[in-house]
C-alpha cells in the first residue's frame, strides 16, 4: 500500500491557525480518492492542544512531533525535524499551507528529502492513476496541471483559501495521537531569532472603512495618484493601495491591501488598474460590492468583482468621479 | 564582500501571454521581458551593500539566448560580472532543476552572500533561494525588507503576514530572498549602460559546472508541467459595457439600485 498523506498543520500565538483545516480538507478528498490513510502532524515545542482539535477531525491519525526546539520556529529546525520524520516513515504526500512560513522552511525540506514540490496549489483532480494539481503561474493569469515526475516523497503546499476550512469533515473521536520523537541535538539552528514585532505607529486603520478605493500599478505615476483621490474623496471612501503603489512610495505603506498589509471588508470596494493578485485578492474579497476598472478583460481581480468596466482608468475613473458626484448632489 | 544575485528574466507585467504550440510554455516571438520584479529589488541590495562594504556583485541567471538582455541590464545598473547559464540542458527546469544548476554555479565563487527574488513572476514557485541554500548548505531567511551587515555575521528583517516583521541574525555565508519594496531601485545611467558592454558574461553550460545535462533542465525535474491555459471563468464580474459615459451611468445606477450602496 503506498504510503500515507501527512497533513502539516501550523499554529501561532493563538494556537492552530484555520488554515490548518484547509489543509485537513485537501487531505481528506486525497485520501478518500487515492485509497490512502491521512495523518494530521502538529509540529510545537507543546502540541497538546492542536493535536486535541485535529483528533477530533476524521483523519487516521495525529501525528505530534514536539520538541522545545521547535519554539520559536526556524527553518533549520523544522527542516531537520520533518526530514527526520519522513525518512523514517516514508508519507506518500506531504501537504502543507502556502503560508510565510512554509516558503520559508518547505523548499529547503524538499532539498532535504529529495522531493518534488508543487507549490501554491489551488485544486487537484485524481485522473486514473496520476493526481493532477492546478496552480495560477504568471501572477494568477493563466492556469496549469502539474504533476510529479517521481514516486516520492512529494510535496505540495495549497494557496490559503483555495480549500475551505468548514469542508473537513469530524470524525467518529478514534484517531489515533502518536509522539514521534525527533532528535534536534545536532541539528543546531543557524538562526537567531531576535524580535518579532508589529509595526503600528500612526497606522491607518482600514479596516473600520465602508467605502474604499484602491489603485493600483495601472496609474502609473505617482502625479496620477490625485485622479483617484478625487474618486475617493467624491465617494467619501479612503484610499488604499495595492503594494506595487506602496513599494514606489506613491502612497505611504500603511495604505496597502493584501496578505502583507491589511485586511478589509467594506461595503464598498473600487479597484482601479489592479491586475488582482491572489495577495492582493486575501485582504479584501469578503468586501460588499467590489467595482473593478481595468483596461486587461481577462484580469484576475474581474473573477471576485460584482461589476467590471474594462477600460481606460484614466477615462473612466474622472467620469465616474463626476457623476457620483452628481447622484450625490455634490457637483 | 561577495555577493552573488540571481535574476530570471521574466515577461513583462503587461505583456500578451501567448501559449506556445507546445501547450506548456509562452511563445517566445515578439514578447516583451523585464527582471523579475523582486529580482530587482535582490540587485539593488546587492549592489548598495558592495557599496556600503566594498567588494564585487555577480550576476546569476539561467535562461536562453534573449536572457542577455536582462543580464546587460544588471551589469548597467552596477553589477561587475555575470554568470549565464544557457545551455538547451537547462531549459525546462522545476524549482529544483533550476536551484541545483544555481548552486553549481555558485560554489565555484566563494561568495560571501547570495540574494535572490523572493518569488519568479512567470513560474512563482516561490522555492529556488531556499532550495539553492540547501544544496549550498547554508542558512537562509526569506521576504528579507531590511538586511545590516555585521561582519562575519548579518542581521535581516523577514515581512511577516499582516503587517507583523521579525529580526533575525544568520552567520554567513548565507542565502536571503528580497522581498519588493525593500529600497528604492535605481535606474541604468547612460555611463552605465555604455559600461556593461565591456562587462564579463561568462557563459557556462552543465559540464562546466560538473553537472551531467540529465541532472538539470527538463532532465533533472521533480515535477512537470502538463498543460498552461487561460482559466475558466465560474463566478465573475457582470461586466457594463458601452462607451464611458453610458458604462459610468449604468454603473452609478447599479449601485444606488442594486447593490445600494451609494
Ligand atoms: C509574499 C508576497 C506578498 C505580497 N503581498 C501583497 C499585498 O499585501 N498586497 C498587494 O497588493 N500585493 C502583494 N503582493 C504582490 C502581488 O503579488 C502583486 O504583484 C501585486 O498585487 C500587483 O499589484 P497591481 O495589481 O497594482 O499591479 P499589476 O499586477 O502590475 O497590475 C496592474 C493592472 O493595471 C491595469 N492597467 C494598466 N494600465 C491601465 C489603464 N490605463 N487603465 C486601466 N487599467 C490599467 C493592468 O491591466 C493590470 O491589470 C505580494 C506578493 C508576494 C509574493
Ligand atoms: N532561471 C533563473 N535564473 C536565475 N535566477 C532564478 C531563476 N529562476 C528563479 N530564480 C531566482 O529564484 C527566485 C524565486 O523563483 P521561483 O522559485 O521560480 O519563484 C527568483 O526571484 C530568482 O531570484
Amino acid at each position: 500500500m503506498a504510503g500515507a498523506i501527512w497533513a502539516i498543520t501550523e499554529s501561532g500565538d493563538d494556537g492552530l491557525k484555520s488554515i490548518s483545516f484547509e489543509v485537513i480538507a485537501c487531505g481528506q478528498a486525497l485520501a478518500e480518492a487515492l485509497g490512502s490513510s491521512l495523518e494530521a502532524v502538529v509540529m510545537a515545542a507543546d502540541g497538546s492542544a492542536a493535536a486535541e482539535a485535529l483528533g477530533a477531525k476524521r483523519v487516521d491519525a495525529v501525528r505530534v512531533i514536539e520538541d522545545a526546539a521547535l519554539a520559536p520556529y526556524t527553518p533549520d529546525a523544522y527542516t531537520a525535524a520533518l526530514a527526520q520524520a519522513i525518512e523514517a516513515d516514508s508519507p506518500s504526500l506531504v501537504l502543507f499551507p502556502h503560508t510565510y512560513q512554509a516558503r520559508d522552511w518547505v523548499p529547503r525540506l524538499a532539498a532535504e528529502v529529495d522531493a518534488g514540490f508543487i507549490s501554491d496549489v489551488i485544486a487537484h483532480r485524481v485522473d486514473g492513476d496520476e493526481t493532477v494539481f492546478v496552480r495560477q503561474p504568471y501572477q494568477g493569469k493563466l492556469n496549469s496541471d502539474c504533476v510529479f515526475a517521481g514516486d516520492g516523497p512529494n510535496i505540495v503546499s495549497l494557496q490559503l483559501g483555495a480549500y475551505l476550512a468548514d469542508d473537513a469533515a469530524a470524525g467518529d473521536g478514534s484517531a489515533e495521537i502518536v509522539k514521534q520523537p525527533v532528535d534536534l541535538d545536532g541539528a543546531a539552528s543557524r538562526t537567531e531569532v531576535l524580535e518579532t514585532f508589529q509595526e503600528v505607529a500612526d497606522r491607518v486603520d482600514l479596516s473600520r472603512a465602508d467605502v474604499i478605493v484602491a489603485v493600483g500599478r495601472g496609474i502609473g505615476k505617482q502625479e496620477q495618484i490625485p485622479i483617484v483621490e478625487e474618486l475617493s474623496e467624491a465617494l467619501g471612501a479612503q484610499l488604499a493601495a495595492s503594494r506595487p503603489v506602496c513599494d514606489n512610495e506613491w502612497l505611504p505603506m500603511d495604505r496597502q491591501i493584501g496578505s502583507s498589509g491589511q485586511t478589509v471588508t467594506p461595503k464598498l470596494y473600487v479597484a482601479v488598474g489592479i491586475s488582482g493578485a491572489i495577495q492582493h485578492l486575501v485582504g479584501m474579497k469578503n468586501s460588499g460590492t467590489i467595482v473593478a476598472i481595468n483596461k486587461d478583460p481577462n484580469a484576475p481581480v474581474f473573477s471576485v468583482s460584482s461589476y467590471g468596466i474594462v477600460g481606460d482608468l484614466f477615462e473612466i475613473v474622472p467620469e465616474l468621479t463626476n457623476q457620483i458626484r452628481e447622484a450625490k448632489g455634490t457637483g | 564582500m561577495k555577493i552573488a544575485v540571481c535574476i530570471k528574466q521574466v515577461p513583462e507585467g503587461d505583456a500578451r501571454l501567448v501559449i506556445d504550440a507546445d501547450g506548456i510554455s509562452i511563445a517566445d516571438a515578439d514578447l516583451a521581458t523585464e527582471i523579475n520584479e523582486s529580482d530587482q529589488y535582490a540587485l539593488e541590495s546587492g549592489l548598495r551593500l558592495a557599496e556600503s562594504q566594498g567588494g564585487e556583485v555577480v550576476v546569476v541567471c539561467l535562461g536562453p539566448d534573449r536572457a542577455e538582455e536582462a543580464i546587460r541590464r544588471a551589469l548597467a545598473m552596477g553589477a561587475g560580472r555575470a554568470i549565464h547559464l544557457n545551455d538547451p540542458a537547462f531549459q525546462g527546469g522545476d524549482a529544483a532543476a533550476t536551484a541545483r544548476a544555481l548552486a553549481a554555479a555558485i560554489e565555484r565563487e566563494n561568495v560571501d552572500l547570495v540574494l535572490t527574488g523572493l518569488q519568479s513572476d512567470d513560474a512563482g514557485w516561490a522555492q529556488t533561494g531556499p532550495i539553492l541554500a540547501a544544496r549550498l548548505g547554508w542558512p537562509s531567511a526569506t521576504l528579507i525588507m531590511e538586511i545590516e551587515p555585521e561582519g562575519d555575521t548579518i542581521k535581516v528583517k523577514r515581512e511577516l503576514e499582516a503587517g507583523w516583521f521579525q529580526w533575525v541574525r544568520l552567520p554567513l555565508p548565507a542565502l536571503l530572498t528580497i522581498q519588493s519594496g525593500i529600497s528604492t531601485v535605481r535606474y541604468a545611467t547612460l555611463k552605465g549602460i555604455m559600461g556593461a558592454k565591456k562587462k564579463e558574461i561568462a557563459k557556462v553550460t552543465p559540464a562546466d559546472i560538473g553537472l551531467a545535462p540529465d541532472e538539470v533542465g527538463g532532465a533533472g525535474r521533480k515535477t512537470r508541467t502538463t498543460r498552461l491555459y487561460v482559466p475558466e471563468k465560474t463566478t465573475g464580474a457582470e461586466i457594463i459595457e458601452g462607451d464611458t459615459a453610458t458604462a459610468v451611468a449604468t454603473l452609478v445606477e447599479k449601485l444606488q439600485k442594486e447593490a445600494k450602496v451609494l
